[in-house]
């Protein structure tokens, strides 16, 4: 039950609309603002009046620039759910919108689920009588849906997998509480290294899965995607060649915040986004205007930096600037122009990031390719390379609540590893088996106390 | 039948409950009666001749920072003390004290007798009088009838209670005193639902026939430790305990008698708690575990009685005695009682409110077994929490219910009346989610401010109390606010209390968060200020326990806000078509006095929840529309 934590959401329609509203509704919702927003005119949100626009900018937990936004507060009641309310509109681009909204999680705020924002208006006395049953409506339709929801996913590998999970870490509760409470009894003694050995087998299991929350989001969003290299190492025909080697181009049109141009392509079973590509082709015929500024800025957007470097040469300075900044992404460095024979820039390249990032290709003749897809199918679906049925998070909610359930084991991973007491330990194991319930609606406490009598002999 | 006399407040049952409610009520100047069926049984313990452990010890504590009298009295009659769990973190050290029983009951029937308001009497309570829904007084067998305001069920195991073991089978209380027949009935003819226990105990064996070269001692601590934060006790003369274990043997006699088990004879009606089982139930539960380990207890320091800790059963005297006999240092054991079960009314505790007032029959309050739990402690407990109610409820105050998240008495006592139990419940240290916050080291900061308000707190008590407060407060101040500048002089000494040198300055409270670091070690080579050892833990665990006391705190906020969103009492769940039937029917049960509580009940979902608060918001826009 979550009935007074603050909640956002995109509350407009998805899509190419002109202007996307978030609105953040709870006790919190000036405070995460006022984290994000940096108004103009300098003053704070709360030391506006309710219901006044103001004008500002939206900055990233790196205090990097975002979007312009108007942002309003309506301070309770004053406002739709009755509760302290910021709107933010923005340009409704999904990209910004998105941005904005995960920026709004990351500060406290929690996915708003649907008929949220309506309820907490009726509950807190906003919305008359009359509406009263449609808001039921929303609510028993959501169980039903997620009832619905939850017997599919009985079936499907996540709850699978959660179960597994869950197990696991009621496996280290169990333990522990009963060497606990039965302190003298003849139970054997838990030790650290198998407490944390469970943990982080759980661990890396709520890891996979948020992966595959990631597989779940390329795959609908697309894998958002830079190429970036000092001018004519190959960019150009880096692109040409993938362009070529599959013609399955989705779409191409103009980005929503800037004059970014965005393309899709089909690269083996990855869509990529692949941003400023006329920038790329504007390179090659302007060489001078482009640098390491340059490619700065366009990192700032993508998710995977396709680094290029000139086999035939030394690395150079601005080589090496670039590789500097790119690095700081998820990257992968190609080394073009293996079909000239030379071999020492791909060997120091390796000694530095590792043989898994550098690939050889030749975007003439377009050996090394395959190894370049092979390595993203990799890098998008895991070490299978293979789409795996219904493997991955695909709800808001639960991958928050998976987030949250991997930092609760990583703390409880650093309070095993710092010997902190077990009745630390346990708080934060059983916040991760709460976040997982929270997924499948399972209860935890009463379930220990049942799991210590069925399995160990205790008591006078 | 003729009056006898008019009391504020009658107690019938004189228990670890019964003793501690009756306390409080003449204590908060309340004229009171304690009945009991036997004055020579007054806070007997009928079991296990020890008081705390883990969730036990910190209710004991509890108990004791709210005014109450159990910590004094054990810290009185202990013959060992023990601090278990020492290496497992504060928040479950756990005070365990082996208490000589008959100096314990000794120790109490004078307190009560002493206690000024307070009258104790033998007698035997037949019925309970009910006018309108409002208790009126109590009837005993003598004809006698005493009027009351308020009337406090500590009924223990004597209601209807019954002694099991092979053949033997015959109405008793424990130890084979007389049972209560007849209250039961006029309990359930006043509307009283009841419930049918079943719990049970070992055999007694005789100290001097028992080989102690062939068990490992179990000796008490070095260090003097009480349960009250007012025993002044610093020196204390221990009694041993010992431990040994069963073996292929003991389980082949005890297999081959399993029918002729009370437990499995069909003679045991009650439900059985699962944390206390028989051995006859372990070792068919458990059927491959080679052992099973026993600790030998004293009874007392007057006494030969040793009580067989892990060997409560129900069968045949002479089938005990063999079984005995095969384990290791009992192979000569005379046996001076056997072990048997005993079987007993208690009533259903989601009958009851929260400040342990039966919800449709005002001024009858109920406490410790009675309600279903288990355990002299978890008695205690309730037993004074039950006396203070009665009495607030007399003097037009609201009753005193503490939180989950302030007291183990809280989780003890939400979780009787929200959830019911379907078999003696037993505290546990995991059944307190802010397990953090409700430390036996911080049970006086926790209560004894509220004790003081109530009026169980005396002068003495409170000045020690405000006085370590002060001293505890200054301290945190002070290391807050008092900076180790990275100075070759500093870092020196940092090193030889053997930590690393600080780079910028820390205040010595983030000096003492250091796992290598503790008070003393730091007061050997800086300023500190003189407090007590006490104020110096408590310092410590403050510092140490800094973050995870912070996340607690906040999951306390959270749930809070559930707690203060009421539900009225007439509240109809039966009406709200889109609850599940289940939750309407245990919502309907319970009635919970908030959203909190009604989301604990098990079966109620989270949609439940959502669904009722809507039906609450419309209700109260119906009241305020017919207002208009």
């Amino acid at each position: 039950m979550h009935t007074d934590d603050t909640i956002s959401a995109i509350i407009t329609a998805l899509g190419t609309g002109a202007v996307g509203i978030i609105r953040i509704s709870g006790d919190k919702s000036i405070e995460i603002a006022e984290k994000i927003f940096v108004a103009q005119s300098g003053k704070y949100l709360s030391a506006e009046p309710s219901h006044k626009m103001s004008y500002g900018k939206i900055k990233d937990e790196n205090d990097e620039f975002v979007d312009e936004v108007l942002a309003v507060c309506m301070k309770n009641p004053h406002s739709y759910t009755a509760e302290d309310v910021v709107e933010i509109q923005c340009h409704g681009g999904v990209e910004s919108l998105k941005t904005i909204l995960s920026l709004t999680y990351k500060h406290g705020a929690r996915p708003a689920e649907p008929g949220e924002f309506t309820k907490r208006a009726f509950l807190n006395g906003r919305i008359d009588l009359a509406q009263a049953e449609a808001v039921m409506d929303i609510i028993n339709s959501r169980s039903e849906a997620s009832l619905k929801l939850a017997l599919r996913q009985q079936e499907g590998f996540l709850s699978k997998e959660l179960k597994a999970i869950r197990e696991e870490l009621m496996g280290v509760i169990v333990n522990l509480e009963a060497v606990i409470d039965y302190p003298e009894d003849d139970i054997e003694d838990v030790t650290y290294e198998a407490v944390e050995g469970h943990i982080r087998s759980a661990q890396s299991k709520v890891e996979q899965l948020l992966k595959n929350a990631h597989t779940g989001k390329i795959l609908r969003e697309g894998l958002k995607t830079v190429i970036v290299g000092r001018p004519n190492v190959g960019k150009s025909s880096l692109l040409n060649a993938l362009l070529k080697e599959d013609r399955a181009i989705v779409s191409e049109y103009a980005g929503t915040t800037r004059d970014v141009i965005e393309e899709q392509v089909l690269i083996g079973d990855v869509p990529l986004v692949l941003t400023d590509t006329a920038g790329i082709r504007e390179t090659e015929d302007f060489v001078e205007k482009i640098g390491v500024d340059k490619s700065k800025e366009m990192l700032e957007k993508a998710e995977l930096a396709i680094i290029v470097v000139d086999g035939m040469e030394n690395l150079q300075e601005e080589d090496l600037e670039i590789l500097k900044v790119a690095t700081s992404k998820d990257y992968v460095i190609m080394v073009n122009k293996v079909d000239l024979g030379y071999t020492e820039t791909k060997a120091k390249l390796e000694k530095i990031y590792g043989s898994e990032h550098v690939i050889e290709i030749s975007a003439k003749t377009k050996a090394g390719l395959d190894n370049f897809i092979k390595w993203l199918e990799n890098y998008a679906f895991g070490k299978e390379g293979t789409l795996n049925e219904g493997a991955y998070v695909q709800n808001a909610r639960h991958e928050d609540l998976l987030i949250k359930a991997a930092k609760n084991l990583e703390d409880s991973i650093s309070a095993c590893e710092n010997l902190l007491p077990y009745d630390c330990v346990t708080i934060d194991v059983q916040a991760a088996i709460n976040n997982m319930g929270e997924i499948t609606g399972q209860a935890v406490r009463d379930e220990i106390i049942n799991e210590i009598f069925a399995k160990f002999c205790v008591g006078k | 039948m003729y009056i006898s006399d008019k009391y504020d407040v009658i107690v019938i049952g004189a228990g670890h409950a019964g003793v501690e409610a009756a306390l409080a009520a003449a204590r908060m100047g309340c004229k009171t009666l304690l009945a009991t069926l036997s004055l020579d049984n007054i806070a007997l313990m009928p079991c296990n001749p020890s008081v705390g452990g883990p969730a036990k010890g910190h209710l004991v504590r509890e108990i004791d920072a709210l005014g109450g009298q159990m910590g004094l009295s054990t810290d009185e009659a202990c013959i060992q003390m023990r601090m278990l769990n020492t290496g497992k973190g504060y928040a479950v050290h756990a005070l365990r004290a082996q208490a000589d029983k008959p100096f314990y009951h000794v120790l109490m029937k004078k307190i009560v007798e002493n206690q000024a308001n307070l009258d104790v009497k033998q007698l035997m309570i037949d019925k309970l009088h009910v006018r309108n829904d409002e208790v009126v007084g109590v009837e005993a067998e003598t004809g006698e009838f005493f009027e009351a305001y308020s009337v406090i069920l500590a009924t223990g195991t004597y209601l209807r209670g019954r002694i099991v073991y092979g053949e033997v089978n015959y109405e008793a209380g424990p130890n084979g005193l007389r049972s209560a027949n007849k209250l039961s009935n006029s309990l359930l003819e006043s509307g009283v639902e009841l419930m049918r226990f079943k719990t049970g105990t070992p055999a007694r064996l005789d100290a001097r026939t028992l080989d102690y070269s062939k068990m490992e001692i179990q000796a008490g601590d070095e260090k003097t430790r009480n349960f009250s934060f007012m025993s002044t006790i610093t020196e204390r003369e221990q009694v041993p305990c010992w431990l040994t274990y069963t073996n292929k043997l003991t389980h082949d006699i005890i297999n081959e008698n399993i029918n002729l088990s009370g437990m499995f004879n069909g003679l045991v009606e009650g439900v059985g708690p699962r944390y206390c089982p028989s051995i006859e139930s372990k070792i068919v539960r458990f059927a491959d575990k080679e052992r099973h380990q026993l600790f030998v207890e004293p009874e007392g320091r007057n006494t030969n009685e040793m009580y067989i800790q892990g060997m409560s059963t129900s069968l045949p005297a002479d089938v005990q005695l063999k079984f005995l006999q095969t384990i290791p240092g009992l192979e000569n054991a005379k046996m001076m009682r056997p072990g048997y079960a005993i079987d007993y009314d208690c009533l259903d505790p989601l009958q009851l409110q929260a400040s342990l007032e039966h919800k449709n029959i005002k001024g009858l309050f109920s406490a410790g077994q009675a309600n279903g739990s288990s355990g002299y402690e978890e008695a205690a407990a309730q037993g004074l929490m039950a006396g203070i109610n009665a009495v607030r409820k007399l003097q037009g105050k609201e009753a005193f219910v503490l939180g989950r998240n302030e007291a183990y008495i809280g989780v003890l006592i939400d979780d009787l009346v929200t959830k019911g139990t379907n078999e003696p419940y037993r505290m546990m240290t995991s059944r307190a989610e802010y397990r953090l916050l409700l430390r036996q080291d911080n049970a006086d900061l926790r209560l004894t401010e509220k004790g003081r308000e109530i009026g169980l707190v005396d002068d003495k008590r409170y000045e020690a109390f405000t006085e370590k407060r002060t001293s505890l407060e200054r301290a945190i101040h002070y290391l807050g606010g008092t900076y180790i500048n990275p100075t070759d002089e500093n870092n020196a000494k940092l090193v030889e209390i053997g930590t690393t040198p600080v780079k910028t300055g820390l205040s010595l409270l983030e000096l003492l968060r250091r796992k290598e670091l503790n008070y003393d070690k730091l007061k050997s080579v800086f300023t500190m200020p003189e407090v007590s050892d006490l104020v110096e833990e408590q310092a410590e665990i403050f510092a140490k326990y800094e973050g995870y006391i912070k996340k607690q705190k906040s999951a306390v906020e959270k749930t809070l806000k559930l707690e203060n969103k009421l539900i009225p009492a007439a509240f109809d769940y039966t009406k709200i078509k889109e609850l599940s039937s289940e939750a309407m029917e245990k919502l309907d049960k319970v009635k919970p006095v908030s959203i909190g509580q009604a989301s604990r009940i098990s079966g109620v979902s989270p949609a439940d929840i959502s669904v009722l608060m809507i039906a609450l918001e419309v209700n109260r826009q119906k009241g305020e529309q017919s207002e208009l």
